[in-house]
């Protein structure tokens, strides 16, 4: 496929949420096989950006014809509401990785189990 | 042209997920987020969503990855080039990761039921329309999530730093 034909190519609203659905995958995958506890909070950052990218997207390219015009940036305002809490959740949990590896000396999670039995 | 910049910067986040999650040295790992932080900001770009990726690139890439890179050489112990593992169970991670890509791609393309445009909705994110909203619609929660973040840098600053018990 040359360039020029590449570039008649829609990116449409399904492209967008393909992308999204790759990033959360694979932010999924980091959740489930990664060992360090940063790296893991990493992984659930890519999977809300996953989801920022989805709100923005259908925002731009879904329309009601009953939504009030006052509330036509409502995804926008979803995305950043998701940005502030994710600042506030990984701030929380980078402190909770410094606390637990004062005390224990490690961020490796399968060696925090001393609440199993 | 909007197209080729559209899957420059789609691969760029995509591919900059993927060494953030195969990445085996946690240091890689962190600046490989900051890049597909940058990427997915350029993607709001694209939707028209100004204001949305000045705040990616402030927070994330400026915040966010630095924050995860100080936490990273505050926790390091060993050999930096095997500072990142994987765990005995990565392989269903992966079998469970691809299942649901599969699962929400199927959704995606066989769903013909969104309301989509003719043309994209082009009007754009400014800073203005976002803040008419945010101090009017959405004030409320806008309060609400200063207090959050208030409290959530205060927690922080106590988990890290320990309370002093005063008598």
């Amino acid at each position: 496929m040359s360039l020029s034909n590449l570039s008649n190519l829609s990116v449409g609203l399904s492209t967008y949420l393909l992308v999204a659905a790759m990033l959360f995958c694979l932010g999924l995958y980091g959740v489930f096989a990664k060992r360090n506890m940063i790296a893991i909070l990493m992984s659930i950052e890519l999977m809300l950006n996953a989801v920022n990218i989805n709100f923005v997207a259908f925002n731009r390219f879904l329309w009601n014809e009953k939504v009030d015009v006052h509330y036509v940036l409502t995804g926008h305002v979803s995305a950043l509401f998701v940005i502030i809490v994710a600042a506030s959740e990984v701030a929380v949990g980078l402190a909770l990785v410094i606390a637990v590896y004062r005390n224990r000396h490690t961020t490796n999670v399968d060696e925090l189990n001393w609440l199993k039995w | 042209m909007g197209t080729i910049f559209f899957f420059i910067f789609a691969i760029l986040a995509i591919a900059a997920a993927w060494g953030v999650v195969t990445s085996k040295n946690i240091m890689h790992s962190a600046l490989y987020l900051a890049l597909s932080f940058a990427g997915v900001a350029a993607l709001y770009i694209l939707m028209n969503a100004d204001y949305l990726a000045a705040v990616q690139l402030l927070v994330y890439t400026g915040g966010i990855a630095i924050m995860v890179i100080f936490a990273v050489m505050l926790t390091l112990r060993g050999d930096v080039r095997e500072s990142n593992p994987e765990n005995k169970a990565w392989g269903w991670g992966a079998v469970v990761s691809i299942l649901m890509f599969v699962m929400i791609a199927a959704v995606i393309y066989t769903n013909a039921d969104w309301r989509i445009l003719p043309t994209a909705w082009d009007n754009a994110g400014t800073a203005a329309d976002i803040s008419l909203l945010l101090l009017t619609k959405f004030m409320i929660p806008f309060e609400a999530a200063a207090v959050l973040l208030t409290v959530a840098l205060v927690g922080a600053v106590i988990l890290a730093k320990g309370v002093k018990v005063s008598k």
